[in-house]
């Protein structure tokens, strides 16, 4: 019989015998159950206890779908009754488990219809728990390797089951969940459906109110949000786009110091930025004080709105939009330039001719990121807001705020959506595939042209004033935690910081008494744990978005791709909303973090993944192949080795991510497991502004500290010429 | 343990690839290559070559038709089942591997223990005379020095069919000789079935016991290379091997093989070919034409446009009634000036009669 085959049947077999069916409250490690009543207590119990209890009977054709794959015994791959056997199996399977799970939840039936047909039902069932899992991926895999011994893909089981693996768990947790926001869009507060309802929320004055053309009162948050989104989308490519001639047209020394600061905003979490704002412009802030003590004018919170999120996302995404630019001017070829300048064309009108139309796609590009970004930036409007709603925070508000209307907050989010897809949808449409640069792979040994005179002053002024503006907010962000009031008192002081981060030394063990080592602690443990496995994920991902053609790819890219276009808050409104009910049953648990940072982060790691897969010649793949390696073998000893630097950047990425995030993560956090950025916002909220910048800083220095950890854990990529003293003799051996 | 081979022939049956629904890569072809042969798949880029090579080696799969290596059928093996092994034109060299582990991948692989595997290696490097190369890395050698290794690699395992994916054109002009050579020595040597692909006549020519020509993804003429030089099947494999003139000429009659053909003012004896009497083309290799200046000499009249000195020969365009005429000429010391009226006959070898 196949191996494979029969190592699921395996898995699938502990998963229904062995496992507990259900769902653990205890959380997911907790191994509690084993002496608590196992296997008979009905929490703990496994599938056949449940049945043999007589109340699950409807767990009856489990195991005869289980049970199919023992008929491929004996039989070839390549007989078509394997392929049958096996599909029959995983589809059956899954299918069962799946409409089981559906049509029976917590409260007996979950739809009416179904009662009505079988009449009540006092059974109930919770999430699915380690069992039925075991049993879900058992089924999953029959079904990938029935397709796969029908001949797709040449045959090749890796490939067949990584592409099930990726479709079903994004399908799961990225697909799943957004489905479900339009099902409560159009729900009303007892459930029922009801397009009246939906057009009443979503045509409500909150969203698309035009008051503040003619009143004091604020527009809807919708055209607040598109209206943020276009000024900071222009400015940051803008910036960018300075910034990118700075660093490749000037004669400029410290070139590499700009794209070291680069690095800054990528390890700060979003709403610190604007934390420093507040220091700055707030009404008790610096700059505000001074001029009102010079001036004598009244302080004022104008900074609190729109200004204030402008300038908060200026500095948070122009470093994206220069990393995009400096992309797009750096792949201009300097023949075309030379090319220019021989025609007679003076730098002046080379620039205006030939270098910026070539920019004009990047241009674009940067744009469009720089949009989405700020539609979905969660963390500065809400430090920052005032009275000024936009969409990410409306949706917050109306989740926990007095009104907890999950129909409204499904709406917002489905507008939320409408308007990031919609930009990420053109971003594909008009550029994604597109290459933009012109660099061709062959040597090309010109020089870019020096920026014209008349441009050079106004670019030099700029990067440098914006320069100085961002060390100073820097520094407000180090300084900030070490004074004992803002704005009132400026002694210096360590308070904050013993606050949040003190030990002691008790009954003979240390104890953590600072205020935020739980959240600390939690974090860490939680961005470890995701890190790995976004990475994992992404590059498996990459792997066979680069290397395999397959019916469909163009959909499952886009599937990949999409959660980079959803707003966080949209996820974590989803998340709760697929998630707090069977089948799956998530929130609350750490588990729901890790999930939700690794398909936030995902298309972080495809990306890096494709980048580097791209570079690597496809031959090396082959030669693997033709020397009798299975695909399995390839990837892991010829594929993975050699993208040691993506693998880097995919792990620092996601980690960074997951220690920053706030958006999706206060739908999700939960008394037991807090995270570092939701605590510091209940801190800002409490208007303890010393302790949440005190923990930024040093939530800063632990993202250096870990990106520099990282990338000594992956190593260096060995294609170099080796040190002399570490060529071992008899080194035929396989690498570690 | 020496390397051996394990030789086995390559059975094409009505194979065809077509890629997504339009693109035709190999059309409807059959041939064998008998164990223990060098078979050189020949022909301009996108004429489907590198596609069959690709499918005798499993890297693509055909959609119609029947694959056999030896008497066993492989049409829906992918690669890593196939008892095959290729080199290719990148090398693809494992970079981060050193070439001792690069040579010994395929026999880890394939779950051989690890002494043995070394040894095998150093026996596989020593054939292409890299001994003591083990611990470089691919980045330490020279390019050809890279392609044996690959060679290596692809030997030890001691494969049914060797394939070759244009293993030369990533070198100089000088080494290319000097490795097909020796790929050519080692082939023969091991007694091994090897399927060549290039698109460089000269090299096909040297080292092929039989070519396949092929154009537009169908097989154009498949024979020895001489077969092919001397008699090619059409206009497109006379052009491709050898830079055939092609002269239009006229075939006056037919007597057994043989028919009497009038070119220009020449009137030649050449074999029909099965082709009827008319107007048909004849290939005419460019050191097949003689040149004359003597004013009074026999031949077509022409002039000398261009003269380009090459060393060892010299070579001609000459401008004629019957078109432009391009001519090599082993005669390197007297040499005729452009503008020159000159008088070309034919040599007695190097003309053949193809269709129209």
């Amino acid at each position: 019989m196949n191996r494979t085959v029969l190592l699921w049947l395996a898995v699938g077999w502990i998963g229904f015998l062995i496992l507990p069916w259900y769902v653990i409250e205890d959380g997911f490690w907790g191994l509690d159950w084993l002496f608590d009543g196992y296997p008979l207590d009905r929490d703990f119990g496994p599938a056949w206890a449940h049945w043999l209890a007589g109340d699950k009977l409807w767990l009856t054709p489990v195991p005869l779908f289980l049970l199919l794959p023992f008929l491929t015994w004996g039989r070839l791959k390549t007989d078509p009754f394997y392929a049958k056997i096996l599909i029959f199996s995983g589809l059956g399977g899954l299918g069962y488990l799946a409409a089981q799970g559906f049509a029976i939840g917590i409260s007996g039936w979950e739809s009416t219809l179904l009662e009505g047909f079988y009449g009540a039902t006092e059974k109930r069932q919770y999430g699915l728990g380690y069992g039925a899992m075991g049993v879900a991926s058992a089924f999953l895999f029959f079904l990938t390797q029935g397709i796969a011994a029908r001949g797709a893909i040449n045959g090749d089981v890796f490939v067949v089951s990584s592409i099930g693996f990726i479709v079903a768990i994004v399908g799961a947790f990225i697909f799943f969940p957004v489905i479900q926001i339009l099902v409560s869009a159009l729900q009303d507060n007892e459930g029922a459906y009801s397009i009246g309802v939906f057009l009443v929320k979503f045509t409500d004055r909150k969203i698309w109110g035009l008051d503040c053309l003619y009143t004091t009162v604020g527009c809807g948050a919708a055209w607040n949000s598109l209206f943020l989104a276009i000024v900071v989308g222009a400015s940051t490519t803008a910036l960018g786009l300075v910034f990118a001639l700075v660093a490749t047209r000037s004669g400029f020394r410290y070139r590499k110091l700009l794209r070291a600061l680069t690095v800054l905003p990528i390890i700060t979490p979003p709403f610190v930025i604007g934390l420093a704002i507040i220091l700055l412009f707030g009404l008790s802030g610096i700059v505000t004080q001074f001029i009102s003590d010079i001036f004598g004018v009244e302080p004022t919170r104008w900074v609190y709105g729109m200004p204030g999120i402008w300038l908060a996302q200026m500095l948070a995404y122009s470093p994206i939009a220069f990393l995009v630019m400096i992309g797009v001017v750096e792949g201009i070829s300097p023949s075309m330039e030379e090319a220019a300048q021989t025609l007679r064309a003076d730098r002046w009108k080379t620039f205006t001719t030939v270098s910026l139309p070539l920019m004009r796609p990047g241009l674009a590009n940067a744009f469009l990121i720089g949009f989405i970004e700020s539609m979905a930036d969660f963390g500065n409007p809400l430090v920052l807001g005032g009275n000024f709603d936009v969409l990410s925070t409306e949706i917050f508000f109306a989740i926990v705020g007095a009104q907890n209307d999950q129909g409204m907050a499904a709406v917002l989010a489905f507008v939320l959506l409408c308007f990031t897809l919609s930009a990420f949808y053109a971003q594909r449409r008009w550029l994604g595939r597109k290459s933009y640069t012109t660099v061709t792979g062959k040597g090309d040994g010109g020089t870019h042209a020096l920026l014209p005179d008349r441009l050079r002053w106004p670019v030099y002024t700029i990067a440098f004033s914006w320069t100085g503006f961002t060390l100073v907010v820097y520094a407000m962000i180090l300084f900030g935690g070490f004074v004992n009031t803002w704005g009132l008192d400026h002694t210096f002081t360590f308070k904050h910081y013993i606050t949040a981060f003190s030990v002691s030394w008790e009954d003979h063990s240390l104890q953590w008494t600072g205020a935020a080592w739980n959240s600390f602690w939690t974090t860490v443990s939680i961005a470890t744990i995701s890190a790995p496995l976004t990475a994992a994920v992404g590059l498996l991902t990459a792997y066979i978005l680069v290397r395999q053609t397959f019916a469909g790819k163009d959909l499952f890219e886009f599937g990949t791709m999409l959660s980079f276009a959803i707003p966080g808050t949209v996820i974590g409104v989803s998340y709760i909303l697929a998630f707090n009910v069977p089948p799956i049953e998530l929130t609350g648990t750490g588990a729901i973090l890790v999930l939700c940072f690794i398909f936030r982060n995902m298309p972080v790691g495809v990306r890096a993944g494709v980048a580097a897969m791209s570079q690597l010649d496809k031959s090396l793949d082959e030669a693997s192949l033709t020397l009798g390696a299975n695909s399995w073998y390839t990837f892991r000893k010829v594929v993975l080795p050699l993208l040691r630097p993506a693998i880097i950047a995919a792990l620092v990425y996601s980690f960074v991510r997951a220690m920053t995030a706030i958006s999706a993560v206060i739908f999700l956090v939960s008394a037991e497991y807090d995270m570092a950025t939701s605590y510091i916002i209940g801190r800002v909220e409490n208007n303890d502004y010393g302790l949440a910048i005190a923990y930024s800083t040093v939530l800063i220095f632990v993202m250096l500290a870990s990106v520099l950890v990282f990338q000594g854990l992956v190593g260096e990529r060995r294609i170099g010429r080796r040190e002399p003293e570490k060529a071992a003799p008899g080194a035929l051996e396989q690498p570690a | 343990m020496p390397i051996q081979s394990k030789a086995a022939s390559v059975t094409f049956d009505h194979v065809s690839k077509v890629y997504g629904r339009t693109v035709t890569a190999v059309d409807d072809v059959s041939f064998v290559v008998e164990a223990g042969r060098l078979v050189t798949l020949l022909g301009p880029s996108g004429c489907g070559k590198t596609t069959t090579l690709r499918m005798i080696a499993g890297l693509e799969m055909a959609n119609k038709g029947r694959i056999l290596i030896g008497d066993e059928d492989v049409t829906t093996l992918p690669a890593t089942d196939r008892d095959v092994s290729m080199v290719f034109q990148s090398y693809a060299l494992f970079p981060h591997m050193n070439v001792g582990e690069n040579v010994a991948y395929g026999l880890n692989v394939s779950g051989m223990e690890k002494n043995e595997a070394r040894d095998r290696a150093n026996e596989g490097l020593k054939l292409v005379g890299l001994s003591g190369y083990g611990e470089r890395l691919p980045s330490e050698l020279s390019g050809g020095q890279q392609q044996r290794v690959a060679v290596a690699r692809a030997l030890v395992l001691e494969p049914q069919v060797l394939l070759f994916d244009e293993p030369l054109s990533n070198l100089d002009a000088k080494l290319r000789r000097q490795v097909r050579e020796e790929i050519r020595d080692i082939q023969r040597n091991l007694g091994l079935t090897a399927v060549y692909v290039t698109h460089d006549q000269e090299e096909a020519l040297a080292v092929s016991d039989r070519i396949i020509v092929m154009n537009n993804a169908v097989i154009a003429q498949e024979g020895t290379p001489r077969d092919l030089y001397e008699e090619p099947a059409d206009v497109f494999v006379a052009d491709f091997i050898g830079d055939a003139n092609l002269v239009d000429v006229e075939i006056r009659s037919i007597d057994g093989d043989l028919a009497e053909v009038q070119m220009g003012p020449l009137t030649l004896t050449l074999p029909h070919r099965n082709l009827k009497p008319g107007i048909v083309n004849a290939a005419v290799r460019p050191e097949s034409f003689l040149l004359s200046t003597a004013a009074d000499a026999p031949g077509i009249s022409g002039t000398v446009t261009k003269a380009s000195y090459l060393g060892n020969h010299m070579e001609y365009a000459v401008t004629t009634d019957l078109g432009e005429l391009f001519v090599v000429d082993p005669d390197v010391v007297d040499i005729i000036a452009p503008q020159s009226g000159v008088k070309v006959t034919l040599a007695n070898h190097g003309v053949t009669l193809v269709g129209k």
